[in-house]
């Protein structure tokens, strides 16, 4: 899980202790918008001060050596200490009619930035809820800010109820940021946790299927040390086995065609202990004329493998809108086509025989000492 | 006599390979991970760097796009697999080819001459795959000269996935074993360089890009 990273302070590219570049590591936001965030509840009556402290504290340190020791820029963050206090200068002597502009303008050019820094799907996945949910959630601001102008309103005369408005944001934004890290803390160890279980049960999946196969293979491996043809055998089949498993999607062999003469291949491999090159281009579903163009690529495949004499043996497979063509090719000793006895079934029944029978057509290029290609070619309707 | 360095996290593969390739190679350096291998390679500028796809620190594709470039060394992909997204990856790094790590001693030795010379190395896997990817569509090109493979391309890139060796695809085509090599170098560059829309949403289907 790349996606979301612990709540850690930053080693690299810090400015005071890391806190604002590992908030936006952690948030996957831009760091400058962090700090802008800082900088403003700063102004606002400090808070950014006693949440950066709080954070300071009470998030862990990054486990890691900074990769760069030139880490501190001192010109930024001069920028950022003047911009505090020359906006805080502002707000103060602007008196308490301003100050309680402040969380406005905070939360305006918060929203605007994180606005501009997504893009257009991040802000669908925003608005949508929101739509859905709008009315309730403005019926609910409507109820809450009523009570509290109302309880203010009876109990208080207009300016004192302003200052009371504030204290009391002031004061719940204050709760807000001393527990925030905490529940942020245990809500990341529920989540590691969590991650850990997914983590512990592919562990198990994946023991259980070296297991199954990969020790069972080298067990048997052992046992024929002394023969090299099975022990190749059994390292193919181990070795296609595997690959299936880790790289390629669960197809029915029964059901595409690709699956199945990749079957195929790997049958005639087993049983005659050669490689087979396969490599197969396109797909599609599997009919009677495409079952039994696997059926000849496999005869020849067989043949190749028995009486070339040398591996590897090249498959390819191409399905195109109009015809499937498989080629298998050895670079074997070849024969001449006239000196096959007429009796022997192989080339002329099961594999030219076979294709013609099902509307299409197999070559046989062959020659003594030039090797033998096999080319079946199915039409599609 | 061609200078090369090796990268495998595997040391055992390292020593294989060295004692298999021929004495037209010199080995000028080794390296286990991406680190070692970007300083490796800086220090020797070797004219051919066997390059593991799967290497601790980011595997091949970060050491290409570290050494993005600064050295002149040509670079040949070399791994056990089978993942499209893994191959074209790294072709797409800058790598000049790619090869299965079960090729033989003779082959691979000639595999790095060709990458030596400039020339790419597609096995008959590579093949395969940029024929899919390249498949032909209805899609109309962005850009006709870099997104689309041209008919004799394509008959080339076929006769390798059938296993053809350039000399036997050139005497198949009747033509010259050179321009069977200027062909593949072409569709190395398409492949590098196309932004084509149905590569891109091949690669994306397969978790590349």
């Amino acid at each position: 899980m790349a996606g979301v990273r612990r709540l850690e302070r930053g080693a690299d590219g810090r400015l005071l202790a890391g806190v604002a570049r590992g908030l936006a590591g952690h948030l996957g936001v831009d760091v400058l918008v962090v700090r802008l965030a800082f900088v403003l509840a700063s102004i606002a009556g400090g808070l950014g001060v006693a949440a950066y402290g709080a954070f300071w504290v009470l998030v862990p340190r990054e486990e890691r050596p900074p990769a760069r020791l030139d880490a501190r820029e001192w010109g930024q963050l001069a920028a950022y200490a003047a911009m505090t206090v020359l906006l805080s200068a502002v707000s103060w002597g602007a008196g308490i009619v301003q100050a309680a502009l402040w969380p406005f303008i905070v939360g305006g050019v918060g929203v605007a930035i994180l606005w501009q820094q997504a893009d257009r799907e991040q802000r669908q996945r925003w608005v949508l809820p929101l739509r859905q949910m709008w009315l309730r959630s403005l019926f609910g601001l409507l109820l809450v800010i009523g009570g509290i102008a109302g309880f203010i309103a009876r109990q208080l005369d207009g300016g004192e109820a302003r200052f009371v408005v504030l204290a009391s944001l002031i004061i719940l934004t204050g709760v807000s940021v001393i527990l925030t890290p905490w529940v942020v803390r245990l809500w990341q160890d529920l989540d590691a946790e969590r991650q850990e279980r997914v983590r512990s049960q592919e562990r198990a999946e994946l023991a259980a299927h070296i297991h199954d196969s990969v020790l069972h293979t080298l067990t048997l491996i052992q046992r024929n040390a002394a023969d090299p043809r099975e022990v190749q055998r059994l390292a193919r089949s181990q070795e296609r086995t595997l690959r299936t498993w880790l790289y390629q999607p669960r197809a029915d062999p029964d059901l595409t065609f690709a699956a199945a003469i990749r079957e195929a291949a790997g049958e005639v491999e087993d049983l005659h202990g050669v490689a087979i090159e396969i490599v197969v281009v396109g797909d599609t579903a599997l009919d009677d004329a495409l079952s039994a163009t696997v059926q000849a690529a496999r005869e020849a495949m067989v043949n190749a493998a028995k009486y070339s004499g040398v591996a590897p043996v090249s498959v390819y497979a191409e399905v195109e809108p109009d015809a499937v063509h498989v080629f298998v090719r050895d670079r074997g000793k070849g024969f001449a086509m006239d000196d096959v006895p007429s009796d022997r079934m192989g080339v002329r029944q099961s594999i030219i025989g076979r294709m013609e029978r099902n509307g299409g057509s197999a070559t046989v290029r062959t020659a003594p000492g030039e090797g033998t290609e096999v080319r079946l070619e199915s039409r599609r309707a | 006599m061609n200078r090369v360095v090796l990268v495998d996290d595997h040391q055992m593969f390292r020593t294989g390979v060295k004692a298999e390739l021929g004495p037209s190679i010199e080995i000028v350096g080794e390296a286990g991970d991406v680190d070692e291998a970007v300083t490796v390679i800086k220090a020797a500028k070797p004219d051919v760097v066997l390059l593991d796809v799967h290497l601790p620190g980011g595997g091949g594709i970060e050491v290409l796009r570290r050494l993005h470039g600064t050295v002149p060394s040509r670079f040949l992909a070399l791994s056990v697999s089978d993942a499209a997204e893994d191959v074209i990856g790294v072709v797409r790094g800058g790598a000049r080819g790619y090869v299965t790590k079960t090729i033989s001693g003779p082959e691979l030795t000639d595999a790095v001459a060709r990458v030596a010379d400039g020339d790419a190395v597609f096995s008959p896997r590579l093949a395969g795959f940029v024929l899919d990817a390249f498949a032909a569509s209805d899609v109309p090109a962005v850009d006709p000269e870099l997104d689309q493979i041209t008919q004799r391309e394509r008959d080339v890139l076929r006769l390798i996935a059938r296993g053809y060796a350039y000399k036997e695809i050139a005497k198949e085509l009747f033509i010259s074993v050179k321009t069977v090599e200027t062909h593949v170098s072409s569709v190395l560059r398409k492949l590098q360089l196309s932004n084509r829309h149905e590569l891109s949403r091949w690669a994306a289907a397969r978790r590349l890009v």
